[in-house]
């Protein structure tokens, strides 16, 4: 029959021809069967039939071409069928046609006949269905080349499919039950998959190029549905109960899918069991359906079946909540787990990706079955770090992408790292990640902690979460040079380190310290280029507790007089490591706020360390003129505030900073810290009031501004300078209002005077913010004069 | 009518983790047509964040500022009104009224916007005003205990301001409005 081998299935435009060719017959024999038809000429119908389906013995189509031949002649069969019935109701026995077709020569045309008349037979019901169908399915064993076997077939399944002994049908009963009906699909199943196997092996023997033999897989795949319809026709079948598909429809259908051997057809038709059949059935049959699993080729790709289970399966649990306990009862979840384990052991070859993509497919399943199961969770975690054991850094980006989908999905679905990091085996699994890889995921951890605002309160959940961030948080020994790592990116990852330490949070205080220290262990490896971003959060958060202390003070028992100096020695401790990266600014500033926490709760001896440290920095290390200028500021605000110095202390204090501040380097700058300075001997609440000492400072300050005078008008002309007359004038005002005897109406109309002068003089050029400043400062003055209080009385003497 | 908003001293990422939710929802781009800030916002990222509000971002280096660019003041006209804005760490006593007022004669301005002490303030002074918008974050202060985060939006309409404070007390954002007429300038 074979007279032209597969290899002349050549070129598109020969497909089209044959095909055309083809096409004309069947249209032309089928034009003298419409004719026989139209003169109830019996005889002729089926010679002119019988001509027309021997069109299909063609072996030069391809699979696709002989596809349209086919629907071609089956709409032309459809037409004869109508005409066979019509025969018996003019007196033509059904089985006397049954006969009648079987004299056709060709054995081809013979069995489509053959099938049409019993498609008319069993509808008649003249004899039982279960025997026509199964002399048909018999019978259809005559074609053994795979294409025209798998569309006689498909005809035979096509035509069938209505008239199948299937429970509660009109052929039910004398004509079979539904076990001869699923008798009947099985075997024509079987039959199909069979010669749809053999497309393959029929061509294998041809040493066709590589790409011929990818095209005719191809073609063979396009087939597939063909086979596939049979299982969808079984899943159909009213009869086919839970224990009918369990004892009979699955075995069955596994024995074939497991036996024929063959890759495409064993990943199709296992999905096409798992798409098919209730999730409720899948459930029930777990044990059969996995143990088909490692049977499989080793080539198949499994991992994806079982991935397409799995999620069916969970989205079977999740739209049907009472189902669960079902889920439970066959414990599907341990099934799926030695299914994923036993699938890898049994393909050495599958990749790593393949492997961990397992594993993500069962935790998925778990966190949406099992979600308050977290050993459930932890154990799939487990299995993936026993498969991931000696692998190292994984390199392949693949199986990266996967190990992160592992890693994020328990972390999405919990939205708390306090409950993702009692999973042991999560760190371990991350281990696994690349340096940079980790990192990412480090920042997705943090990113979600701040998103949901989580806060970690126990120090050993911070400890292992800082041992799970550990590589965003320290050096490690695969990780590349500082100096390699793209700059603005480091900055934002310690950044958000810095962050996450807000949400280390706990509302008992010795808790809370125990934190402070496991953050700072961690942190103190982080080398210099990280602590000055990262300790400087610790900082305020051991303040913030100090603060609590503080307000917690006559409740706190024995421990309340030695605990806050804990709290600042630690805090003494985590600034001075600041001096390794260095950033002497930043500790000044860190110092004097723990100086300011010290006088709040009354610790002169603390407060006075921390002030030293401060002044030692702005001695030693800040030598940037403008850096000078904010730390001196910042210098005399704090201890301007400060009132647990006694004398000799706020002395020795209060001279360190007036003497810095007259050394600064520009004369403005000098002047401005001076008069500043003043503020250090006159505290508004009485605390401190030297009015003397504030005048010197003044004084002083007036010095170096006549000085810097002196200075620009060699230089640029003294309209710049001039600001700090009226700067000085304003704080003679604040004082002179504030009842500082010193700063009587004469000095300040003499400043006045000198500041008109020096404005109209020559040498002065015109300076418009000058001018604004000393105009506003005279409408203050008139506008304190019309005050009616005390006020008023003192600025009467002073004249404008 | 246009709307500044005033908000400072978050102190992000070293006292804060960030803006609470409840300022962030109401704050949304589009609305706000100047930023003025007295500094201490204290990174990149949060500079960014102001930016995607409103393209107009003034702002006053705080001490904890890294970007060295921020002016120590600034003042810019909007409207009627001249603003200006500083820090405040430079001004001694910090927080003392007097003190910014001897600022504000200085800059000669109308409205003065200033930070450091993380208290809300809002002072009419002598035809003019002295607004502290307070810790966006309520930021840890050494000068302020138990800060409530809160900050200021100005409605500036011809000689009027309307200042409105907002201010998250226990979860729930509170509002408070102060109105300030300027003077007709004496012509």
């Amino acid at each position: 029959m074979q007279n032209s081998g597969p290899d002349d299935i050549s070129s598109t435009e020969e497909q089209e021809k044959w095909l055309a060719d083809a096409l004309a017959l069947v249209q032309h024999h089928a034009f003298y069967m419409h004719r026989a038809l139209d003169s109830c000429n019996l005889r002729d119908a089926l010679k002119y039939s019988a001509q027309m389906l021997g069109e299909l013995r063609t072996s030069k189509l391809s699979p696709q071409k002989y596809y349209e031949l086919y629907m071609k002649t089956f709409d032309e069969l459809r037409m004869l069928e109508v005409f066979f019935k019509e025969e018996t109701k003019r007196g033509c026995t059904t089985a006397h046609l049954y006969e009648l077709v079987q004299h056709a020569g060709n054995i081809l045309p013979r069995l489509y006949l053959l099938c049409t008349v019993g498609s008319v037979y069993i509808k008649s019901k003249d004899a039982p269905a279960k025997e026509v169908l199964k002399d048909l399915v018999e019978m259809c064993r005559g074609i053994q080349n795979p294409i025209r076997g798998l569309f006689l077939r498909s005809y035979l399944s096509q035509i069938s499919k209505d008239k199948l002994p299937d429970a509660a049908s009109e052929f039910e009963g004398e004509g079979g039950t539904v076990v001869d009906a699923v008798e009947f699909v099985l075997q024509n199943f079987t039959e199909m998959n069979k010669l749809w196997v053999r497309m393959q092996h029929q061509f294998s023997g041809l040493q066709g190029p590589a790409r011929e033999k990818e095209k005719r897989e191809k073609e063979r795949s396009e087939l597939r549905d063909l086979v596939g319809k049979n299982l969808h026709l079984l899943s159909q079948l009213e009869g086919v109960d839970l224990d009918l598909y369990r004892d009979m429809v699955l075995p069955r259908v596994l024995e074939q899918v497991v036996n024929c051997k063959d890759e495409l057809a064993q990943y199709y038709l296992m999905d096409c069991i798992i798409q098919v059949f209730p999730d409720e059935y899948h459930l029930q049959t777990l044990d059969t359906l996995l143990g088909a699993c490692p049977q499989l080729q080793p080539t198949v790709d499994v991992k994806t079946i079982l991935s397409q289970l799995m999620e069916r399966l969970s989205n079977y649990a999740a739209s049907t909540p009472q189902v669960l306990a079902d889920f439970l009862q066959v414990e599907a979840f341990s099934k799926l787990s030695e299914a994923v384990v036993k699938v890898i052991e049994v393909q050495p070859d599958m990749p790593l990706v393949g492997a961990v993509s397992l594993h993500v497919a069962l935790l998925t399943f778990t966190l949406r079955v099992h979600v308050d199961r977290l050993d459930y969770v932890d154990q799939v975690l487990g299995a993936c770090v026993k498969k991931l054991e000696g692998v190292g850094k994984v390199k392949d980006n693949k199986a990266t992408k996967q190990i992160i989908a592992l890693l994020t999905a328990p972390l999405e679905k919990y939205n708390n790292i306090v409950t993702v990091l009692s999973l042991t085996n999560y760190p371990k699994v991350m281990e696994h990640l690349d340096y940079g890889t980790n990192k990412v995921m480090a920042v997705v951890i943090i990113q979600n902690i701040m998103k949901n605002g989580t806060f970690i309160m126990e120090a050993d959940k911070v400890e292992a979460l800082c041992e799970l961030l550990k590589e965003i948080i320290q050096d490690s020994d695969g990780s590349p040079a500082l100096d390699e790592l793209d700059e603005e990116d480091f900055m934002e990852e310690q950044n958000l380190v810095a962050r996450l330490v807000q949400m280390l949070t706990n509302d008992d205080n010795s808790e809370m310290f125990k934190i402070l220290q496991t953050v700072r262990k961690y942190f103190l490896k982080g080398g210099p280029k990280r602590l000055g971003y990262t300790l400087p959060s610790l900082v305020f958060s051991a303040l913030k507790l100090v603060r609590l202390l503080q307000q917690q003070d006559e409740s706190s028992g024995e421990d309340g007089v030695t605990f806050p100096q804990k709290v600042f020695q630690f805090l003494l401790q985590t600034v001075e490591a600041l001096s390794v990266v260095p950033a002497p600014e930043l500790a000044l500033r860190l110092y004097l706020q723990c100086a300011e926490a010290a006088n709040n709760c009354d610790l002169e001896p603390i407060a006075y360390e921390f002030f030293t440290q401060a002044f030692v920095l702005y001695e030693e290390e800040i030598a940037d003129s403008k850096a000078q200028v904010t730390a001196i500021h910042l210098i005399i605000g704090t201890l301007q505030r400060m009132h647990v110095f006694g004398v000799e202390n706020r002395d020795t204090l209060t001279h360190k900073a007036t003497g810095y501040s007259a050394k600064l380097l520009k004369k403005p700058d000098q002047c401005r810290a001076v008069y500043a300075c003043s503020h250090l001997f006159w505290v508004v609440d009485g605390r401190v009031q030297d009015g003397e000492r504030v005048l010197l400072c003044l004084k002083r300050a007036l010095r170096i501004a006549n000085a810097a005078q002196q200075m620009a008008s060699v230089t640029k002309g003294s309209g710049g300078t001039l600001t700090l007359f009226v700067e000085i004038l304003n704080k003679y005002l604040y004082y002179f209002e504030h009842g500082n005897q010193h700063i009587t109406n004469s000095v300040i109309q003499g400043l006045i005077e000198l500041i008109v002068t020096e404005m109209q003089s020559d040498n002065t050029t015109q300076d418009p913010m000058v001018d604004s400043f000393f105009a506003s400062t005279l409408r203050y003055i008139r506008f304190q004069k019309q005050k009616g209080d005390g006020v008023a009385e003192r600025y009467a003497s002073i004249e404008l | 009518m246009v709307l500044v908003l005033a908000l400072g001293d978050l102190h992000i990422p070293h006292r804060a983790p960030d803006l609470p939710t409840k300022f962030k929802s109401m704050l949304v781009p589009g609305k706000i047509q100047h930023i003025v800030s007295p500094g201490n916002l204290c990174i990149k990222e949060v500079h960014d964040y102001l930016k995607s509000l409103c393209a107009d971002v003034h702002v006053a280096k705080g001490e904890y500022d890294e970007d060295s660019r921020y002016p120590e003041t600034k003042v810019l006209t909007i409207g009627s009104f001249k603003l200006g804005i500083c820090h405040g760490h430079q001004v001694i006593p910090w927080g003392d009224l007097d003190s910014l007022a001897m600022l504000q004669r200085q800059l000669d301005v109308d409205i003065l916007i200033t930070g450091h002490t993380h208290q809300f303030k809002a002072y009419k002074h002598e035809g003019g005003v002295i607004i502290n918008p307070g810790s966006g974050t309520g930021a840890y202060s050494s000068i302020t205990y138990n800060v409530n985060p809160s900050f200021v939006l100005m409605d500036i309409d011809g000689l009027r301001v309307v200042v409105y404070v907002y201010e998250l007390i226990g979860g729930e954002v509170k509002v408070d409005k102060i109105d300030f007429k300027k003077a007709q300038p004496v012509g």
